[in-house]
């Protein structure tokens, strides 16, 4: 490619520079908060020096808040036990249900094939609301309000999806000769699958695992209309502690730093999967 | 013996393809149930404060809107800020996506960074914005009043709430753009550009001639990805303003939201949803090809 100028690269070194500010500043300041006591926080000019405290943190986790008041309870822990629970399952089973069908969509021809592959893709693009709310009065009916197996299973239209079409792509990408040949030196189809097929697409079904927990710890709505306080995620967790913590903002921000850390940390585990997995599996990285 | 088997053995794999898809989709198959339940709903007229005058209207509430100031609304702000989200994305991330575009090591770092507003859940990056907009001790609301803007609200202003929700919406969703518009960037044939260079073509003339043209398909699925999000927005506005400040960002989720738990008026919620269903769907039509195309052409590369 062309050469550039000095002047250039600072230039754009520069720009580089004031991106990054922007799309970092957020998270950097907030975790700042969280280490800062109430009044910290409240000073005015805001500064980036403090005695940093880490009793936001000791009393989320022990889940009781000493006030002037008095002792104040939180289940903030509650939630993100929740999160980790939801997100898992639902990503188990996602996974147990999405390879298969991946795997088929992605080796026979079959009658219909087509159409059930992007009548599970277009889950992925109607609004969310327009089946939760019905969902909400049928779940009261038949007792799965509030539930973990009701969210888990309503989780799956964000999961599956994501799997199928990023598994499959895989599953393409493999040539079946390697499987014909082990058919023919004698080998059931269940055994082609298990021992050839899936650990050869590991990579991809680990990478779709991943940003399928990443969208389902993400996932605000479902569990805003589907779950009552004690089975919340921390997404709409959070959003009811603000409420009944108020003024407590060195918390609140600890509470969110809590909350963002683990997908933060597997999207940077598995950065060089997100490119396909965000455009469920059209562009390569 | 084997003319008895083979037929059987051809239809073992006829099922096969179905047995192995049918879980996942009877999984979803209770989804459509539901989907039922809400068309149905839009042509009622259902109140669960008042059941007795439950009934059916057909398209009553669908003609009420047309004549609703407040529909109009929904509709006027939904597009103001789907427009809105997407035009500024867009050209924001295909400024970074090009900036970024030669691989080197603090281009790397940086893209990887990019990721992180992205991976942030929506809810929580509004909560974080507004803790960061807080009017007595948010950090922007004290950068803006050194810039020597007094009384800037941010989200609890009707002038600014628009402002501030579509500014943390370019906070997650840029990077979206971005690394999709980058790995674009990076799969595109060399020949043309290094062509290009030999002739010493201008720069601007290579873009617009060569990059732009290139990128197009990138271009228009990551837009369309978009829209059809941003269409649906609820995460960002929800839990910043719950709508408001009045009807200022009444989106079409958060107007159905509020009329379902609020206003308890289940049909017009159902009915309003259904309209934003209509549209995603022609939408989706339109990204799916778009999508398949590109699908493909990934595939043909590898």
């Amino acid at each position: 490619m062309e050469h550039t100028s000095l002047l250039e690269r600072i230039l754009r070194g520069v720009a580089v520079s004031a991106i990054l500010a922007f799309f970092l500043f957020p998270i950097f300041w907030i975790f700042l908060m969280s280490f800062q006591t109430n009044e910290q926080v409240l000073r005015i000019p805001p500064s980036l020096f403090f005695e940093p405290t880490t009793i936001n943190y000791t009393s989320l986790i022990t889940g009781k808040l000493q006030t002037a008041a008095g002792s104040l309870d939180l289940a903030f822990m509650q939630n993100l036990w929740n999160s980790v629970l939801l997100s898992t399952c639902s990503v188990a089973l996602a996974l147990l249900l999405g390879v298969p069908a991946a795997y088929a969509f992605a080796r026979f021809k079959f009658p219909l094939s087509e159409d059930i592959a992007f009548t599970l893709l277009s889950f992925r693009f109607a609004p969310p609301l327009l089946v939760l709310l019905p969902l909400a009065l049928y779940f009261q009916d038949i007792g799965l309000n509030d539930t973990y197996i009701g969210l888990i299973w309503i989780y799956q239209l964000i999961a599956l999806p994501l799997i199928l079409w990023i598994v499959r792509g895989y599953f393409e990408d493999i040539s079946p000769d390697i499987e014909y040949a082990y058919r023919i030196a004698g080998h059931s189809w269940l055994q082609t699958f298990t021992r050839i097929a899936i650990p050869l697409a590991r990579p991809g079904i680990a990478a779709a695992g991943l940003l399928a927990f990443i969208f389902c710890w993400n996932n605000f709505v479902f569990a805003l209309i589907l779950a009552s306080a004690d089975k919340q995620p921390v997404t709409v967790g959070a959003l009811a502690f603000v409420t009944a913590s108020g003024i407590q903002y060195g918390q609140i921000a600890a509470a969110i730093v809590l909350s963002v850390t683990p997908t933060l940390a597997l999207a940077l585990y598995a950065q060089r999967y997100l490119v396909e997995g965000l455009s469920l599996g059209a562009v390569k990285g | 013996m084997t003319a008895v088997a083979a037929p059987i053995r051809r239809r073992k794999t006829h099922l096969l393809p179905y047995l192995l898809s049918l879980p996942a989709l009877l999984v979803c198959i209770g989804i459509l149930i539901p989907f039922v339940t809400a068309v149905y709903y839009s042509l009622l007229r259902f109140r669960l404060n008042m059941p007795a005058m439950k009934g059916f209207i057909w398209f009553g509430n669908y003609e009420a809107f047309l004549s609703d100031a407040e529909f109009w609304n929904t509709v006027r702000v939904s597009l103001e800020y789907t427009a809105l989200t997407v035009g500024v994305e867009l050209l924001f991330g295909l400024a970074i996506a090009l900036l970024l575009q030669k691989q080197t090591r603090f281009n790397n770092f940086a893209s990887i960074m990019l990721l992180l507003p992205l991976m942030t859940a929506p809810a929580l990056a509004s909560l974080m914005w507004k803790l960061m907009t807080n009017p007595n001790f948010g950090i922007l609301s004290y950068f803006v009043q050194l810039m020597g803007v007094q009384d800037f609200k941010w989200a609890s202003s009707p002038n600014s709430a628009l402002f501030t929700v579509v500014l943390v919406d370019v906070w997650v969703y840029t990077p979206f753009i971005m690394i999709l518009l980058l790995a674009g960037l990076r799969s595109l044939p060399k020949q043309p550009f290094e062509a290009a260079a030999l002739d010493g073509v201008p720069r601007h003339f290579v873009f617009f001639r060569i990059t732009l043209p290139m990128l197009t398909p990138y271009i228009i699925t990551a837009a369309l990805f978009r829209l059809l999000d941003s269409i649906q927005q609820f995460d960002i506005i929800y839990p910043m303003t719950q709508g408001g400040p009045g009807n200022t960002l009444l989106v079409f989720q958060v107007r159905a939201y509020l009329e379902f738990y609020q206003y308890t008026n289940v049909g017009r919620s159902a009915a309003l949803l259904m309209i934003l269903w209509a549209i995603t769907y022609a939408l989706s039509n339109v990204f799916i090809k778009q999508w398949l195309r590109l699908r493909e052409r990934a595939r043909g590369l590898a």
